[in-house]
């Protein structure tokens, strides 16, 4: 089994996996960082969003294999010195969740798209984009409302 | 009303660990020296098992058994239950037939279990999962409600015409003679297009037998944890209660479909004894939820609507096939019955309603309640007939709907509810006032100049949810009564526990249930928990469905709160030398009536457990209240919507232009929340209209629709612009709870897909349209007007 190394949320990480295995299942069993989420099992749900090198991607899809020397961001690696980052911040504001199992890659994805659209970005491309992401739960009015929300703050 | 009351906007408690990725939903649980289960499961849709060849897999690494029906009997685990009992007119009782938690001699839909391999890791259990060898004997069969009762496919022994049963409800002979009165009949035939829940979290279990005290613990992505106990105690024989203890941790949405009990969770908990008491864990993939959790709606329909010359309605006759796939589920029964045709009277005086049901079993998942259950089929129905009639009658669709409003209330329908309250007409206008709908011509105009059709349609709906009085169902044939209870734990320091039988997977109940403890004690809301998902903490419950929660469950919580307070304030008076009558609570503060004499909630807590100043075989010690609460009725939400869509003539594509909701819930507590559940249940109505159904191929019996690839699930870009998807409420107090709420959580998924349907068919200037209505089909139906006008 290969030896991987890598960085998540700052802090260097490294184990074996086998070459088949995905960063989500990195993520969540050899590393127990469990707030990223598996929805489905043909890459469009977007619950498994995190950040590699600053850029989302979906882990059910990437393997672990191919993140070695990377830096990874999770949920659990936004908020800083206990402050929540600002997405986080509005999706709590904005009621952007209810049974929070599509939150975490919400966030995740909600991120990449204010950095790579800047704070001015229209609610058209928040809901084009955040079409590769699935919640049934909101309706996504307040998901795009929080993002709107963050993209003023970040 | 304080900051954190009844009515407030107060933001979720709960949020926190959901947006830091701290939430435990059933897959982040592990056990130590878990095992991992993986169903093999039937690529057939109806076939005869001939054999079950392990000998293979069972070398493959890592696994660590493999069992099929086989272990199952020689264990004597009883099978999967319906839990609610159908009469067919002729007074015979539903044809049930088995439902083995892993299949016995036939498989009768593709994805149904015959073996579950048990291995050391998952990559394991299903590379073995390939490696059983089943042989089957393919068997003619149907995916088809239409065809259920023609087909040569009998799905079970018991049902020799594979009807479950033939039920009706109201007066046929009346019905028929108020037909026969009537100036004008309009006629409809509808589909119900079956649609698969969704919940983003697939199901899951961790099943764990402990050797030493034999006692089972099922870890479960269930909404009603109690009743899964209650059931595979029961009806299983796996352990009695006292001995399995069922948790729900954090789970992600349910929609209905995590309401049954299924067989992979039992099998999960029945294996772990098995295999020497090792915890067994399941995790769905997808795939499996699309082939294997329960499906929604799936009726065929065809309805009459008879009205006099003043355009009054004076009769409606129905007839419903409702599919109920290839097992009866927990509830499934009851939800084209009781849940459905019940309904059928909407908002309107009928004197006359028929309906008659055909439930039917086909060789596909089985169908029971997804968000609205019943209400959405009936709401459908009528609302695509009302419609339909108005344009017939060249009445505006409005007007035909006020003409026919129920306005003196209580009313008796001639489907057995008695609507309790309600102003029909009030949220009519208001919708009115809120969608513009004065200058819809204006915008329609506006639209053809960029080429677009523009349409308006409305859905006047009623439903019954707050589920349910227990003596009432029982008497329909429920196996259970559906109450809800609650305990208030004080402790010694004013903090407050509340443990409650209603489970959250979404409603933000950590959040709206203590804001009914911070109105009624005066606590800080951050000092009441919410306690639920636990067998082993909470006494017992019914769950979470039907929107109940806060009518029920919430009203159990209200009179264990009436308790406390007369217990609190028996406390507070001997403490302060009063008599009990002449103790005043208000604001989390204890008055002796015209003294300044006081008490915090918190000192009165305090001195509850001390027991210094008062006697304590008079006053018994702590301050901890019980409540089980029965409704004495259903609770009656109701209210007006108004979807207005745009067409593309070119692409077939439809976009809705803009949706106004406006509903009666009664009192809300927290409409952040309940504006939150009318925008996701309205996505789900959207979604069933324009979007979503599952779809099985006729020839192969396969499920084509098994994927997000093939299952359109509605996305960002699907639902309306933010300012323009408006929502206002109307009130009535429900009259049958102290705290006259109704309920909030399915009403726009019932709402939503007549508006829809009937804003396109208004656009397109058609009778009908099929759901979901896709560009390609909305396309097809335009071309017979493009050819027209050439």
């Amino acid at each position: 089994m290969p030896a991987i190394s890598m960085k998540v949320n700052g802090k260097a990480v490294c184990g074996d996996v086998e070459n088949r295995t995905l960063l989500v299942d990195f993520i969540r069993t050899n590393l127990g960082l469990t707030g990223t989420h598996v929805g489905c099992d043909t890459s469009q749900c977007g619950a498994c969003v995190v950040h590699i090198d600053g850029k989302a991607v979906k882990s059910c899809t990437t393997f672990a294999v191919a993140c070695e020397g990377a830096d990874v961001t999770t949920i659990e690696g936004i908020a800083k010195n206990g402050k929540l980052h600002p997405m986080q911040q509005a999706f709590h504001e904005n009621h952007g969740l209810q049974c929070g199992f599509c939150t975490p890659g919400m966030i995740m994805a909600s991120i990449d798209i204010v950095k790579r659209n800047g704070k001015k970005v229209s609610e058209d491309v928040i809901r084009r984009e955040l079409s590769q992401n699935i919640c049934r739960c909101t309706g996504y009015h307040n998901i795009v409302a929080a993002v709107q929300s963050a993209a003023e703050k970040m | 009303m304080s900051d954190t009351g009844i009515g407030a906007r107060v933001l979720r408690k709960e949020d926190k660990r959901f947006i830091t990725g701290k939430g435990q939903y059933t897959d982040d649980i592990n056990l130590k020296d878990q095992t991992y289960a993986y169903f093999v499961r039937s690529p057939h849709a109806h076939a005869t098992i001939k054999s079950i060849n392990t000998a293979k897999a069972k070398k493959m690494p890592g696994v660590v058994d493999i069992f099929t029906s086989k272990e199952v009997e020689e264990d004597k685990i009883g099978g999967l239950i319906c839990g609610w009992m159908i009469h067919s007119k002729d007074g015979s009782g539903m044809k049930a037939g088995p439902h083995p938690i892993l299949a016995s001699g036939k498989v009768r839909f593709v994805g149904d279990q015959v073996a579950v391999v048990i291995a050391e890791t998952r990559e394991q259990a299903k590379a073995a999962a390939q490696a059983v060898v089943v042989s089957y004997g393919v068997l003619p069969h149907n995916v088809d409600a239409a065809q259920a009762m023609k087909t040569k496919a009998q799905v079970h022994d018991v049902a020799s015409d594979n009807r479950v049963y033939n039920w009706s409800i109201g007066d046929e002979a009346a019905t028929d003679a108020a037909f026969k009165t009537a100036a004008h009949v309009t006629k409809i035939d509808l589909i119900n297009n079956r649609l698969i829940p969704n919940a983003m979290e697939t199901r899951a279990a961790i099943g764990s037998y402990d050797t030493g005290s034999d006692h089972y613990t099922l870890y479960t992505t269930s909404q009603n944890p109690h009743v899964a106990r209650l059931v595979i105690s029961a009806f299983h024989g796996l352990a009695p209660e006292h001995k399995l203890r069922v948790i729900a941790p954090d789970v992600g949405g349910g929609f209905g479909s995590k309401i049954f009990i299924y067989g992979e969770e039992v099998t999960c908990v029945w294996a772990s004894k098995r295999i020497g008491g090792r915890p067994v864990k399941w995790t769905a993939d997808r795939s499996e939820a699309f082939l294997s959790d329960a499906h929604g709606r799936d009726h065929v329909s065809h309805a009459e609507l008879a009205m006099d010359a003043s355009g009054k309605i004076v009769g409606l006759k129905v007839h419903t096939i409702a599919s109920m796939g290839a097992y009866l589920s927990t509830f499934s029964s009851c939800v084209p019955t009781y849940l459905y045709a019940t309904l059928l009277s909407g908002q309107y005086k009928i004197p006359n309603i028929y309906a008659e049901v055909d439930a039917v079993y086909t060789n596909t998942a089985p169908v029971d309640a997804y968000r609205g259950a019943g209400r959405p089929e009936a709401t459908y129905l009528l609302e695509r007939i009302v419609e339909t009639a108005a344009r017939e009658l060249k009445i505006d669709p409005a007007e035909f709907r006020r003409r026919n409003f129920i306005t003196v209330f209580p009313h008796q329908t001639p489907v057995i509810f008695m609507y309790d309250a309600g102003d029909y007409g009030a949220a009519l206008d208001k919708a009115l006032e809120m969608s513009d709908y004065k200058n819809f011509p204006a915008r329609k105009a506006a639209s053809a100049k960029n080429g677009k059709l523009r349409g308006v349609g409305f859905s006047a709906y009623i439903e019954a949810c707050g589920i349910a009085p227990s003596a009432a169902v029982g008497s329909l044939g429920a196996g259970v009564g559906l109450w809800e209870s609650a305990e208030v734990r004080v402790n010694a320091v004013g903090t407050v526990e509340v443990l409650t039988g209603s489970h959250s997977h979404g409603q933000g109940h950590e959040t709206t249930f203590a804001q009914l403890v911070s109105e009624r004690l005066g606590v800080d809301i951050n000092n009441v928990a919410i306690v639920h998902g636990d067998t082993d903490k909470v006494q017992m419950g019914m769950g979470t469905y039907g929107s109940r929660s806060g009518a029920v469950g919430m009203t159990a919580v209200s009179k264990a709160l009436d308790k406390i307070e007369a217990k609190a304030k028996r406390v507070a008076a001997a403490v302060m030398e009063a008599s009990t009558d002449d103790i005043d609570f208000k604001d989390g503060t204890f008055t002796v009536k015209g003294t300044d004499t006081k008490m915090a909630f918190g000192e009165v807590a305090l001195a509850s457990y001390v027991g210094h100043k008062f006697n304590s075989s008079e006053i018994e010690i702590g301050l901890k209240e019980t409540s089980f609460h029965d409704p004495s009725n259903f609770v009656f939400p109701a209210g007006v919507h108004i979807c207005e869509v745009e067409v593309d003539q070119d692409t077939g594509l439809t976009k809705i232009a803009s949706y106004t909701a406006v509903d009666d819930f009664g009192t809300i507590i927290n409409p952040m929340i309940v504006e939150g559940q009318v925008q996701g249940g309205v996505a789900q109505g959207i979604g069933q209209a324009l979007l979503e159904g599952a779809h099985y191929d006729r020839e192969s019996g396969q499920l084509l629709t098994g994927s997000y690839m093939d299952y359109n699930m509605p996305k960002a870009a699907n639902m309306p612009h933010i300012e323009n998807f408006k929502l206002g409420f109307t009130f009535t107090k429900c009259p049958s709870n102290p705290l006259g709420m109704k309920g909030c959580g399915e009403a726009g998924a019932i709402a939503a897909p007549p508006a829809v349907i009937n804003a396109i068919t208004h656009a397109l200037g058609v009778r009908d349209i099929a759901m979901p209505a896709t560009p390609l089909t909305v396309w097809n139906a335009m071309q017979p007007m493009k050819r027209a006008a050439e």
